[in-house]
């Protein structure tokens, strides 16, 4: 009787593959360590192995005479980044990382608001594809697109001069700062191209916060007699808040460190990304350039560990 | 009445939608009018006339077929690694409970949250300590490390949706783990990673800050158009490459949209 009732219990033994299974199904530690170890070793071991290797690089000095590495602990290197010239590289970047986020946020809402409250069916469907294919389009063409258009003899001046307002472009461009000698050589249009190529990294996370808040909180506050400005003020801006955090990571972060739309479209003035790419290629300096790299990582921590404690994660 | 007062949009937030959108597309339809203008010197706006016969000139440049090779050949074995590893890892991260699972999400979304400078010039000083010279693997190597992400993401949002009681069903049924993989939870989670692939395959495919540090001589399709974005040489065949870029890059993203758009009716979801 209990042999019948064994055989029942146990199925029959099933080779190899089975034995396997079963010893998983057993030891579940020896199986997570089965699925864990190849990419760890991959993420762990190649990657963040390569960025302590660079940080490493970054306690090394350069020898002036010979252009050697001197491997020696040292914070020499450091205190040649707080030198003036890459100081005003760093704030540079900083204030530029800083102002597409913010112009970013400014474009994304209203798009990402529509999305979430008021299209339905298949308009929901053409602004979910019509943010992302923008935002998956290739990013070199992207910027080639803007090459076109800031062009002297391209769209936007035909534009201007259309509408005969190339007084007002000329003196945009006369401006300090912003200005230069032509669009695709100022300020003013690596922050277009900035704008452009990042922005819609901003408007799913915005939209997902958005779309969690429920229509009766917005329906309570006009009932107590919110106008829509003060709505928007204590209710709806507070609760999106999340969300626009979450998109400005990775607005911010990747501002920080883009160094090919400043080369192709701006002025000869350096950002961080153009900064670490001179000091590792031409320059050799793989020291002063791993310094360099410890910057946006320093300011990317901090930026993820404000984040973490708004909340944005969850809007991710 | 209140509902139906909600339901219509402010024209003011019509007009700044509809405007965003418009930012975000038309620089992208530009690409395609420039493809056929008969302007080879300029950047003249509007073209002075239209042809199709950059077109051709571009099918028979070596070159370009050399890099358009290149990309394709690294994407593809760069989606492969990305795809074992990335739904190893969300198979770990949703299915078994640890120490450290908050970690390694956070490790593996670190090489596309950091700038893609740092990984660049992080793997590159490796492969010089390391005296591995450069090669087709140095850049995959690079193209894995940031496309594991998006497999990731992908494949940890499907498990999540995957009831537990179907695979205990399965198990309960006699399959052991393998049967319950290949029949139950493969069929359940394959859009998904069709999807990530896609993505990962665009996202490799479109490369270019890593991919000036860890390439050495060769050139890939996004290296080759920052080349001519730096110095334009051949204007008509860039504007023709760029537009083929573009329609290369969207098949993918339409069809990783179709495949996840109906991941609310996977089997066993909302118990």
């Amino acid at each position: 009787m209990t042999a019948v009732a064994e055989k029942l219990m146990l199925p029959e033994p099933r080779g190899p593959a089975g034995r396997l299974s079963d010893f998983f199904w057993k030891h579940p530690h020896v199986l997570l360590t089965v699925l864990l170890a190849p990419p760890l070793l991959w993420l762990g071991v190649v990657y963040i192995g390569s960025l302590f290797a660079l940080l490493l690089q970054s306690f090394f000095s350069i020898d002036d005479f010979s252009g050697l590495i001197n491997y020696e602990f040292t914070f020499a290197t450091y205190r040649q980044l707080l030198s003036e010239t890459n100081l005003d590289i760093i704030l540079r970047t900083v204030s530029m990382a800083a102002t597409v986020t913010v112009a970013s946020a400014l474009i994304a809402f209203p798009i990402a608001y529509y999305a979430a409250r008021y299209a339905q069916g298949k308009w929901k469907v053409l602004f979910y594809l019509g943010v992302m294919l923008p935002l998956w389009s290739s990013y070199l063409v992207k910027i080639y697109a803007w090459k076109l258009i800031l062009a002297k003899e391209g769209i936007l001046t035909w534009l201007f001069e259309k509408l005969h307002l190339l007084w007002l472009l000329d003196a945009w461009l006369s401006l300090p700062v912003v200005g230069g000698n032509s669009l695709s050589v100022s300020y003013t249009g690596t922050f277009i191209v900035f704008v452009y190529v990042w922005m819609p990294f901003m408007i799913l996370p915005i939209q997902a916060a958005l779309e969690r808040v429920p229509t009766n909180l917005i329906e309570a506050s006009s009932d107590l007699g919110g106008t829509p400005a003060q709505t928007f003020r204590h209710v709806l801006f507070p609760l999106a808040l999340p969300g626009i955090v979450a998109g400005s990571i990775f607005t911010f972060s990747l501002t920080l460190g883009d160094y090919i739309i400043p080369q192709i479209i701006g002025s000869s003035r350096l950002f961080i990304g153009q900064a670490v790419y001179a000091q590792q290629g031409t320059a050799g300096n793989i020291p002063l350039a791993a310094a360099f790299t410890v910057v946006p990582i320093v300011i990317m921590g901090a930026y993820l560990w404000m984040a973490k404690r708004m909340g944005a994660f969850d809007a991710l | 009445m209140r509902s139906d007062r909600l339901n219509r949009s402010p024209l003011g937030l019509k007009i700044a939608a509809a405007a965003g959108l418009a930012f975000m597309h038309v620089p992208i339809l530009l690409i395609f009018l420039y493809a056929f203008t008969t302007e080879e010197k300029s950047y003249q706006f509007p073209p002075p006339g239209l042809t199709t016969q950059w077109l051709a000139v571009a099918w028979n440049r070596p070159d370009v077929w050399a890099a358009l090779t290149l990309s394709v050949k690294v994407a593809s074995i760069a989606t492969t690694v990305a795809l074992v590893l990335g739904t190893l890892c969300a198979a770990a991260v949703s299915q078994t409970r640890f120490f450290g699972r908050e970690t390694i999400s956070l490790l593996v979304i670190l090489p596309i949250a950091l700038p893609g400078i740092i990984t660049g010039i992080a793997l590159r000083s490796a492969f010089s300590m390391a005296e591995i010279p450069f090669s087709f693997w140095t850049i995959v190597l690079g193209h894995a490390t940031f496309c594991i992400v998006v497999v990731y993401n992908n494949a940890v949002a499907r498990f999540r949706r995957i009831s537990g009681s179907l695979i205990e069903a399965s198990m309960d049924l006699g399959a052991d783990g393998f049967q319950t993989f290949r029949y139950i939870i493969l069929p359940n989670i394959g859009t998904a990673l069709l999807a990530g692939g896609m993505l990962a395959f665009a996202l490799s495919f479109d490369e270019v800050i890593v991919t000036t540090f860890t390439a050495g001589q060769q050139s890939t399709l996004p290296i080759w158009m920052l080349e001519e974005l730096i110095r334009p040489r051949q204007r008509p065949v860039t504007n023709v490459v760029a537009m083929i870029v573009v329609l290369v890059t969207f098949l993918p993203i339409l069809g990783a949209y179709y495949l996840t758009r109906d991941g609310d009716q996977i089997a066993g979801a909302g118990k």
